[in-house]
């Protein structure tokens, strides 16, 4: 290996994963502080500069969780499997980390280098699903080599919701690459140039199923049942403490960045927005009102999907298992596929390049999909009448 | 047929309005800030919070009138084990859903039972506040306290409180809860009466019946 290929490497995934480690620093503040207004409270408030009475809203809580967690003392359980239960959040990190190589981030710094992203390849989106995949082989693992009931049972929640919700997850995605005809997260991007995905009725569709797989893939609320801090423990990590338990956590965050980012990129046109404008002289990357333009609207959109998922975990209720898996298999997957469906009629009536059929396509899609989606609801409604008193007025 | 999904925006847009509106309205705020601030004008609860170890809590500190966390045993003012209430009868310590009081009744040195505990220790580090000791005592003697400092370096001893620790003054609660305060005093003192009524009637009775003995022997007599 060359030097200088090295050194490519190093400037264009040293700074992703900096980047990435202070934003997950800093979400467990905002989610802190989000959370604690929703409920009218204040939040952390207190730790700011050391050694000083500056507390800067409290921005300094995180940095003071994070020396906490690696004083903990790391206590691994008699009988436990210890290589694996090394191997668990090490490995349900590394996932997390890698699928952010792939999004279509262009950074001022890599411009003069060859990729644009981290790893320029063209089945970008089906890496991505196949490695966020082993992010269910790092839960199992943990709950297994914990040697616990509790553990293990959590683990195999967890498995069972993240493999439920890859299928809608992959199938919502499918309509995008459709659409574009091309895997390669940048080209995705770039087709969206001024018109993103998510304004189309498939679009939408498909895009509200993503993000609603997504929030179960992560195991963030309302779908956070493997790890219900208030109902099971702590589920697959109950045995781990200290900086294991640290990593997961960072895994976790880093992961729920990483299927923003892919929400963004699918559906939400990337890095685009105003001051960016399609390249019409070579048809390549947009043009930039200034460097690194992208790369701020692509964050901020991230950051818009994150505080809608705090948002939500604030204020929806927990599902029980059989809903959870009910949803996942009888509404979701029947609805992403019938919206594959419609995006390939659609796709068919856009080739015809006529207004009229198009609007008339737009309106049908529409109705299709919102008839389908009360339809399921109805069908799927449990059949619950109101109680009865028997002896009681 | 409502539209999908509204029900989840619905709650959305309550969720919202708590975000904003804290950020506007203390007295949303519901709970103690810890905080430094030194507003003057803020709600009972909130205020502030003392800096250095040893100095006082400012006046707003005060914690609310309903808030409350572990047990205290009450006494009527004077020496704590003279007037205290509680006569180790031990049905807290039955009732105790955690188990986490333990109860030794008091003995002379006759081996007779004097009304009061030798022992009588809360583990508040197994306590969950439940109040259910409150509710079953018969003697209004075991109350809920409101101290909240109670971190120690020692999780065993530090957090096992002792009865003369536990020994509270009915000045004290009345300090801390005092509309309860009032109310119980107030159903003791009608206890009290009613007490004395059936005393005094059951009194009256027995006069009643001892004259009547003695004006039917006093008829025998004079027959």
């Amino acid at each position: 290996m060359s030097l200088e290929l090295l050194t490519d490497i190093l400037i264009a995934t040293v700074p992703l994963m900096l980047i990435f480690a202070t934003l997950f620093a800093f979400t467990t503040w905002l989610e802190r502080k989000a959370l604690a207004r929703i409920q009218n409270r204040i939040g952390p408030n207190k730790v700011g500069i050391p050694c000083t009475r500056i507390s800067l809203f409290g921005l300094g809580q995180p940095a003071a969780d994070g020396i906490k967690m690696l004083f903990k003392e790391d206590i691994v359980p008699r009988g436990a499997d210890r290589l694996f239960h090394l191997l668990a959040p090490i490995l349900a990190l590394i996932p997390a980390m890698l699928v952010l190589c792939f999004l279509p981030l262009e950074f001022p710094w890599t411009k003069s280098l060859l990729p644009v992203q981290a790893f320029l390849l063209d089945g970008a989106v089906i890496f991505f699903f196949a490695i966020t995949g082993l992010n269910t082989l790092a839960v199992f693992m943990a709950g297994w080599a914990s040697r616990n009931k509790y553990s293990l049972l959590g683990g195999m929640r967890a498995v069972a919701q993240m493999v439920s919700y890859e299928i809608p997850l992959v199938l919502s995605a499918v309509i995008v690459v459709m659409m574009v005809g091309n895997l390669n997260a940048a080209e995705i991007a770039k087709a969206q140039t001024g018109w993103w995905f998510v304004f189309t009725p498939w679009g939408l569709a498909a895009f509200i199923i993503f993000f609603i797989a997504a929030l179960a893939e992560t195991n963030r609320s309302p779908f956070d049942l493997p790890e219900a801090e208030s109902e099971i423990i702590a589920g697959y990590f109950t045995e781990y403490s200290g900086f294991k338990f640290a990593l997961f956590f960072l895994g976790e965050y880093i992961a729920m960045f990483a299927i923003s980012g892919l929400a963004v990129t699918l559906f939400l046109g990337g890095g685009d927005g105003p001051g960016v404008t399609m390249n019409l002289v070579d048809q390549g990357l947009p043009t930039e009102a200034f460097p690194g333009l992208t790369v701020i609207w692509f964050l901020m959109k991230i950051f818009a999907l994150i505080a809608v998922m705090i948002w939500l975990r604030g204020t929806l209720p927990r599902l029980r298992v059989d809903q959870l898996m009910g949803f996942a298999w009888k509404f979701m997957l029947p609805l992403s596929i019938l919206n594959i469906l419609v995006a390939g009629f659609a796709w068919h009536a856009e080739q015809l390049d006529n207004t009229f059929i198009t609007v008339i396509t737009w309106v049908i899609s529409l109705a299709v999909l919102y008839g389908a989606a009360s339809g399921l609801n109805q069908l799927n409604r449990p059949n619950v009448r109101p109680r009865e008193y028997k002896y009681a007025e | 047929m409502s539209i999908l999904g509204a029900g989840i925006f619905k709650g959305m847009k309550v969720t919202l309005w708590n975000f904003v509106l804290s950020y506007f309205r203390r007295d949303r705020l519901t709970t103690n800030d810890y905080s430094w601030r030194p507003d003057g004008d803020l709600p009972q609860g909130i205020g502030d919070y003392p800096k250095e170890e040893g100095e006082q809590l400012s006046d707003t500190t005060t914690v609310t009138n309903y808030s409350r966390n572990f047990p205290m045993l009450l006494h009527d003012g004077g020496e704590p084990m003279d007037t205290v209430r509680c006569v180790a009868c031990q049905i807290c310590e039955r009732e105790c859903p955690p188990q986490c009081i333990y109860i030794e009744k008091d003995y002379d040195e006759n081996g007779k039972y004097i009304k009061r505990p030798a022992v009588f220790d809360i583990d508040v580090s197994v306590c969950m506040s439940c109040q259910i000791c409150v509710e079953v005592c018969p003697f209004d003697a075991i109350v809920m306290n409101s101290q909240f400092e109670l971190s120690t370096p020692d999780r065993f001893g530090g957090l096992l409180v002792r009865r003369d620790d536990l020994l509270k003054s009915n000045d004290y609660y009345h300090q801390i809860h005092p509309e309860e305060a009032a109310a119980r005093d107030q159903k003791m003192a009608a206890e009290k009466a009613a007490k004395e009524a059936k005393k005094k009637a059951a009194e009256e009775k027995a006069r009643a019946a001892a004259e009547k003995k003695a004006a039917e022997a006093a008829m025998g007599d004079a027959e």
